[in-house]
Formats: C-alpha cells, structure tokens, sequence
C-alpha cells in the first residue's frame, strides 16, 4: 500500500486508525528473495501469491515487487535502485543508507541507480517529505535479509557455522577468517526465499548497532553536480529532434486561436513553422508551438509570430479578486469542509468571557526553480518516450496517454536530475505539449519554456485568505478555537481522487489545509477549509514546498503569538501552556510518540539558546514560531526565533539571525538532514521578506528575476541549527523549516517596533504604513 | 556565420547566426551542457562561464561578440574537475539539487583572482548575481573560504578541519 493511500486512511487530523498496519510504516506483508540475475544476485520483496520455489524465475520475469530491489555484483559493488526523484534532497544517499546498515556493507562499493518510470512500479511519486518515512522499515528488512543469507552462505563456504559469524564492512568474519561479500556472490548460491513470516523475525540492528544511519557522509550525487557531469531534462537529446517553444495563450483555460500570422518569422534562419496543438486532455487549451532548428531559431520566432487569441473567462481577474473573493467564501458559513468534528465550538465562543480575532493574507509565490520546465517526446518501437524532471510520474502518465492516444504501458519516462522540484514537477504538465507536438510533427520534440514561458505556466502557489479566532475565559486561558482558509487546492485540480472528506460530508484538500491540525490543548477547535474556485479557475494551484503548511503556519503562528499578547503573556509561556500532551494531542506510535510534549520540548530548547528574553538593541526584536512541520500523522516538531532588526526610516527588515531546533526522529543522513533545514528555513524566510508576486489580468505580474526577487546571499541571515537526539520514528525534513521561518520574522518585527504585518510578503512599503499608521 | 574560438583549451568553430547566444552554442552545438539556461536575462548566474577570464553571463553573450576569445566553461575549469574550488563544493556538500553550481563555482573561480583572501561583503558582492533556489548559500560562502584558503597555500589541512561532512 502506497504511503499515498495509508495518508488518506488518515487524513490531517483526523484521529480514525489505518487499519492495514501501524501508522504507515510497515510493509512487511510479502516474503523476500534472493535471485541469480546475470553474474550476480538481486535481493528483492515477493509478489504476494506468486510461488516461493523459484527466485531465479522470478528475478528474470522481473515479476517481484518493484518498489525496493538491489543487486550484489561479483566485484562486490552493491547497486540500489532508486524510484524517487533526486532534486537536491540526496534522496538515493539517505535510503541507500538504511540497506548498507543492515545489509553491513562497505559504504564505498554501494551505487545508485535512478530508475525509469515503469507501470510496475505503481505508484511513483516523490514529495511531502515522505521518502525516508516511508521506506525505512522496508528497507532495513531487504538490508537485513540480505546479510543473512551473506552470512549462511559465507559461513558455508568458510566451514564454520553460521553463528560462528558476523558481518562486517562487505564481508562475513569467523575468527581470524573473512570472505567478501564479492567473492561469495562469485563462489557461492545465495538463491533462498523467506516468508512473510520469516521476514517479520528478521533480526533488524537496534540503533546503538547502526554504523552508517545518523553518522556522516558524502552524498553520491554530489560529485557530479561540481564538474558538469550530471544530466537533467534540459540536457536531454536524441538524434533527429527540433526544437519547439510554446505560445502560451492569455488565459490557463479556456483560450482559443483565431489565428497565427508568422510571416515574419519567415525570414530567421532555421524557423520551420508553428503548429496549434490539438488537446484532447484539456491540459493546454489554445497552444501553439514554435518548430526550429534550434531553440535560438524558436526563440527569435517567437518573438516576431502574432497569434490572435479569444482569451477565456479569467482574463480580467486580479490578485485582489482572487482575496475577495476568500472573503466571501470565509463570511458564508456552509462554504467549505469542516475537517473534524467540532462540537462545542459554537458554545465556546458564545459563553467566552472575550474573543480575540484577525485576518491574515499570503501572496502567491512562484516556484521559480532554476531549471525552467521542459521536456523532450518522441516514439521509438511503438512507446512514447518521455524525457524530463519529474516528481510524481504517476500523476502524468495517464494525462500522456490521453493525449496521445495510447495505453498508459506505451508511455515511459525516462529519469534525470530536477534541476529544482520544490512541489513543481510533481505536475507534470509541461511534458503534454511536448508530446503532442511530438506526435503531431512525427518526430521528436525537444520542448523548451523560456524563464518567462515558466513563469507564466508556474502553478503557484496560490494566495490565501485566513480568519483565525480564538475564546479566552476570565483568565485569559483559551478555551475555543476556529480557523477558516481559503485558497486555490492544487489537490482538487489535479488529483481529486486524494481529497478526503471532512465532518460535513464535504472534500477537503488535505494538503492545503495542514499545519491547522496543531497540538495545541485550546479547547474545541473548528478548522473550516474552502477551496477558493476563482483560484482554481484562473491559474493551476500548485504544491509549493510544504504547501499549505507554508501558509495556513504564517496565519497560526502569528495569531498565536497575537494571542499571546491579547491576553498579556509571553508568547513562549503561552504556546507551553497550550502543549500540554492530553488527549487527542498525546501523541501516539510509532509516528507521534510523545505527542505535543515534543513540540514543547524543540520550543523550549530554542528559546535557551535563542537568547529569548534578553535586551535588544533599538529596532530589533525577536519573534518565535512553532509547527508540526508537515503533517500531523508525520510530525516533525519544529521551533524558530528569528532576530530582525527594523530601519524604522526606510521599513527595511534586516533579517540578522535564525535559530532552529527540529526533532525529526531518526535522522539518517545527518549532513543531508541539515542541508534541507538550512534551505528550508531560507525559503520560508525568503517567501516571508523577498518573493510573492500578484495576479493581473489573469497571469502573474512577475515573470523573471527583474521582478521576481528571491533571496540572494548576501540577505542571508546567520543560521544556527539543532536536531534533537532521537531514535524515534524517522520523519520528513524537506519542507518543515519552511513552515516557521516566516511568521517567526512577522513576530519578531512586532517585538522590534511594535508593528503587525499580517500580509507576506513583507514590503518596506507595508512596514513604513503600518509604522506611521 | 563561422566563429572561432579558443575553448577549454581547443580552437573550436561553430556556424551559427552571430547573434546565437553563447549558452546555445555551448549546450546544443558543442555538447558541454554542464553550463545551465535559468533566466536568459543575466541575472540567474546559472549560465556564467569565463571569456578571457571575466566571468561572462553566456546567455546575453552573443556567439560573434567571442571570436579570438579564451572561453573557459565548468568541463575545462579543472582536467580533472579537482579545482580547489570543485573539491571545496564537494567538502561543504554544497550542491543541492546542482543546477546553478556551475556557474557558481565560476562566478567564484573568477572572484578569487580578484580577491585571493574574499572578505564576506566581496563574497555578497561578487556572488550576489548568481542565485541559489535550493539557497544552500551558507555552503557556498564556506566553500569559497574553504578553496581560497587551499590556494592561498593553507593546504588541506586548513581544509579538512573545516569542512562539513567527515569522510568515511
């Protein structure tokens, strides 16, 4: 079962059991095999149903279980396939970690291997911060497994027994003997199977016996993204291709062409024409492609073919529409899904001795990931072809196959490097009008977006509206809670299937509303999600590293530190206060062992060596924020103080310094770990104070760096990063940093000068008004 | 039209409309893709490479304008791609997702013969024209002090005490 599926048997907050297995780690439901395969042996999960007799059969049938499988080569060099996009996270380096550990092999001869999509696979997808949640139990069986048998047939071959054995550093050692796992792979017949139950008696290290999870280590990716060597889409080729360049109509949908004059584009050399795709998918309605020689010859095409276009509905619609339009959804009450049961709130407001509440507002933001999205298509012996970035292949294929009008098992795509992923090429739409200008020349089409075409075919992440309340009793305790977001739902448009439903019967986007499922003991606590359909209507949503957490965490944390202030108490002691580890917010196994007392624990360690509570020079203050990260099933417990100092004259927020604390469990790959909560925390902090941009006219205002600001490294504040030791649940930390970095800015600003700014991003312009308001 | 140029070493020519950006005559016509397309305005960094030693945006670099030039690009900064630089970026675990360290790590080969010894401030200056989406910028600062103190004949040693990641 997919961590997808056993995720929406358990959507954010609800607190209904999976029933298949144990909160989304085990998968331990089918047997294990070792198979000869060439010279060497595959080591890979059963089929269930499939019979044990013969592992060589079902090695070379290739009918095991796709989704984890190495090789053991008889020079010893183990390959691990990898199903999961590399896009910076070092994703193959920290799951290949957890199979050398068991496995007890030599960290030196363990190679990756980025695998095709496949339909066998089911489904592939890379994102959420789930790769390391997800894979480690399985994992360390297949490690194990296999340095069982390695130890068996190594005892074998020396002529001693098993137990007389261990395994070390790629290879099996009795006394003064060792044999190498190569030369047993040469020597011996590693061919066995083991059952279900066989497996689950694996005997998996405990933690004090780990040699390569949590200690430090070179990422394999590495070395190739210093010289040039490494592969991305963009470097994609096949003899025979052209190039192609989109014309990108007015609107997202709706748009049609009346016509295309490119008589001047007649005269640039290698201009070879511009097609109009026909798309049977809906994916890109009232596109044009530009075919050359070149992408240069496209380029300068481009820029001299006219296309009359009818635009569609949205082509008037503004940022501002778009925030309006939330307000009205917010201030109609049976709009939306209300995630959990909620009895109680209603009566808590009522009979609150006071009720403290504020709006908040994020901008949209571009994912603007450096490689700008393309793609390049062809057919060979009847399969499509399809060589681009991308994080959820399963997504696409489909959409590929409609539009070219095949089975999805003729669709393959190839792998490369993301250059940038950030939640973008988890939609794979990009790849479409590759394929069908593709398919519609004959020949294969290298299809490449200029900045500006990424830009403006971005799903960004959408604008937000957000009404957060909250019921204290005489004492300034809370005692109810409602927040209500509104924001175009990347899920609802494009994977609807994964939207559950909430208490009243309606589907809610879970992705868009999570980070409000918080661990805080408020009392009853209403959380009201609606999809804001002039969004969805006008641009594509898209997933945006941590998605909602991003936004629905700026609107929290700042009205709890808001809260915080209303009734007169720091806002560290308040947030403690809330964390109180009862109930629904205990915390469970395996995932959330400890429950808010975690999230308390980060919370208390970053105030100790923040410096909380000392003097600050004038115009400079610091601000907290806390969050469960992503998910509340995965929680990763997260705290940041940032310090900023205010230009009181220009409005200018110096961000001087943040520190983190994050207990994400077991950490695998400490160095990698670290690396994503530093650019975590910069992107927060850089949505919060450098990015955003608006919607006019249908499209987004910015379209390149000119406008479009991201932070640089001189506006890089110092970082000081702690993880809590654990042997806990290992869980995600990809996105989690991103969640707290920019309302801990918001904070910090107020306690610098005393100002509120409720809307990211933060402009000089905005800190000025609010100054001399 | 015919351009010649001296790359990476090699007298190369390639016929293509003058006005063709560098960046395409490097990527698609002499298949040395490791300098990378971002923005096509000179303000990414992605595509920096090195004519006649400066450090040169390629995509606003028109292919007529280097005839007789020396082009250096991310394949010919080092034989061996062991520049004090590359080994430094390896050190510090500085490339994320990689796309924009090439032509980081030349915005900074270029930086170094200006500044042997950068203080932070001409690190923000030179540096501050090449974006890191991934912003592992804390790694690139460490690594460009890492590989200045190499070549400023501190050695390995200066090296290896601080780097990020011990190696197994």
């Amino acid at each position: 079962m997919s961590k997808f599926y056993r995720y929406l048997n358990r959507p954010e907050g609800s607190s209904q059991d999976v029933s298949e297995d144990t909160g989304g780690l085990a998968v331990s439901r089918r047997g294990f095999l070792i198979g000869a395969a060439g010279a060497g042996f595959t080591l890979a999960f059963f089929r269930s149903g499939l019979s044990f007799a013969q592992p060589e059969d079902v090695v070379r049938e290739g009918t095991f279980e796709p989704t984890i499988w190495y090789h053991i080569h008889p020079d010893g060099r183990i390959v691990v396939n990898i199903a999961e996009a590399e896009m910076g996270q070092h994703v193959g380096t920290a799951l290949a970690r957890i199979v050398a550990d068991e496995l007890e092999a030599n960290w030196s001869k363990v190679e990756l291997h980025h695998v095709d999509s496949d339909p066998k696979w089911g489904l592939m997808v890379t994102g959420g911060s789930w790769s390391v949640w997800q894979n480690f139990t399985p994992l360390s069986q297949a490690g194990a497994a296999g340095r069982q048998a390695l130890i068996e047939e190594g005892a074998r071959l020396l002529g001693v027994s098993p137990d007389q054995c261990q395994a070390r550093n790629s290879e099996v050692i009795a006394g003064n003997q060792s044999i190498s796992y190569g030369e047993i792979v040469q020597r011996g017949d590693l061919s066995r199977t083991y059952t279900e139950e066989e497996l689950k008696q694996m005997p998996v290290k405990p933690a004090t016996q780990r040699r390569l999870i949590g200690r430090e280590s070179k990422a394999l990716d590495i070395p190739g993204k210093t010289d040039g060597a490494s592969r991305y889409g963009l470097d994609a080729k096949v003899e025979g291709m052209v190039y192609g360049r989109p014309l990108i109509p007015p609107t997202r949908y709706g748009a049609t062409i009346n016509s295309i004059d490119d008589s001047d584009a007649q005269s640039v050399k290698g201009y070879q024409q511009t097609i109009t795709l026909d798309d049977p998918t809906g994916t890109v309605p009232g596109w044009a492609v530009v075919i050359a020689d070149s992408f240069h010859a496209a380029s300068q095409a481009a820029a001299r073919i006219r296309v009359d276009w009818s635009a569609g509905d949205t082509a008037d619609v503004s940022e501002q529409d778009i925030l309006d339009h939330g307000v009205e959804l917010i201030e109609t009450p049976d709009k939306g899904s209300i995630m959990f049961p909620d009895e109680g709130v209603d009566d808590a407001f009522d009979g609150a001795g006071d009720v403290f509440q504020q709006d908040y507002i994020t901008h949209t933001v571009l994912h603007f990931q450096m490689e700008p999205v393309n793609a390049l298509a062809y057919e060979k012996d009847g399969t499509w072809e399809i060589h681009t970035g991308n994080q959820w292949q399963s997504l696409i294929i489909p959409v590929l196959a409609k539009a070219l009008g095949v089975k999805e098992d003729k669709v393959v795509m190839r792998t490369y490097m993301l250059g940038g992923g950030f939640g973008r090429r988890l939609n794979g739409d990009y790849a479409v009008p590759a394929a069908l200008a593709s398919k519609q020349l004959g020949k294969p089409v290298k299809l490449v977006f200029t900045r500006e075409d990424d830009t403006r075919f971005d799903s960004p992440r959408s604008a937000s509206y957000q009404r957060l309340r909250m019921a204290f009793d005489g004492e300034g305790n809370p005692v109810g809670m409602e927040h209500h977001a509104t924001a175009g739902w990347p899920t609802e448009v494009m994977a609807p299937f994964f939207m559950p439903k909430g208490a009243n019967d309606q589907p809610f986007d879970p992705f868009s509303i999570q980070g409000a499922a918080h661990w805080y003991s408020v009392g009853p606590h209403r959380v009201r999600a609606i999809s804001n359909d002039l969004a969805n209507a006008t641009f594509r949503p898209g997933w945006l590293r941590s998605v909602g957490s991003g936004w629905v965490n700026f609107a929290l944390e700042s009205f709890m530190d808001e809260a915080a202030h209303h009734a007169g108490k720091d806002p560290i002691d308040f947030r403690l206060a809330l964390l109180k580890a009862e109930g629904r917010n205990a915390g469970e196994a395996p995932n959330s062992v400890g429950g808010a007392s975690r999230q308390a624990n980060v919370l208390r360690r970053v105030r100790e060596i923040s410096g909380w509570g000392e003097n600050m020079p004038e115009g400079t203050g610091l601000g907290v924020a806390t969050t469960y990260g992503q998910e509340r099933n995965m929680p990763t417990w997260t705290a940041c103080v940032a310090r900023v100092h205010v230009d009181r004259n220009t409005g200018r927020v110096k961000l001087e310094k943040m520190t983190l604390v994050t207990d994400a469990g077991t950490v695998v790959h400490p160095d990698g770990a670290r690396a994503q909560v530093e650019g975590a925390a910069l992107w927060g902090a850089s949505m919060a104070l450098h990015e955003g941009t608006r919607f006019e006219n249908g499209e987004p205002v910015a379209r390149n760096l000119n406008t479009y600001t991201p932070m640089r490294i001189g506006d890089v504040p110092e970082l000081e990063i702690e993880f809590v030791d654990s042997t806990e649940t290992a869980v995600g930390l990809g996105e989690p940093a991103t969640t707290v970095t920019g309302p801990a800015i918001a904070n910090a600003i107020f306690a610098a000068v005393g100002v509120r700014l409720r809307e990211i991003p933060i402009t000089p312009e905005a800190v000025l008004n609010a100054l001399k308001a | 039209m015919a351009t010649e140029f001296e790359l990476n070493g090699q007298a190369v020519t390639v016929d293509l409309e003058g006005d063709t950006p560098l960046l395409w005559a490097l990527r698609d016509e002499l298949d040395l893709t490791g300098t990378k397309y971002g923005c096509g305005i000179g303000m990414c960094g992605a595509c920096t490479v090195l004519i006649n030693g400066r450090a040169t945006r390629s995509c606003i670099t028109p292919v007529e304008d280097i005839a007789g030039a020396t082009v250096t690009t991310i394949e010919g900064l080092d034989p061996n791609g062991q520049h004090p630089l590359q080994k430094a970026w390896v050190e510090t675990q500085t490339p994320q997702c990689g796309y924009c360290q090439s032509g980081q790590i030349m915005q900074a080969a270029a930086m170094l013969k200006d500044f042997p010894e950068p203080t932070d401030e001409q690190i923000n200056q030179a540096m501050g024209g090449n974006l890191c989406r991934c912003m592992a910028y804390v790694r690139i600062r460490k690594a460009i002090k890492m590989a200045a103190a190499e070549m400023n004949g501190a050695g390995d040693s200066q090296a290896e005490t601080t780097g990020a990641a011990a190696n197994e």
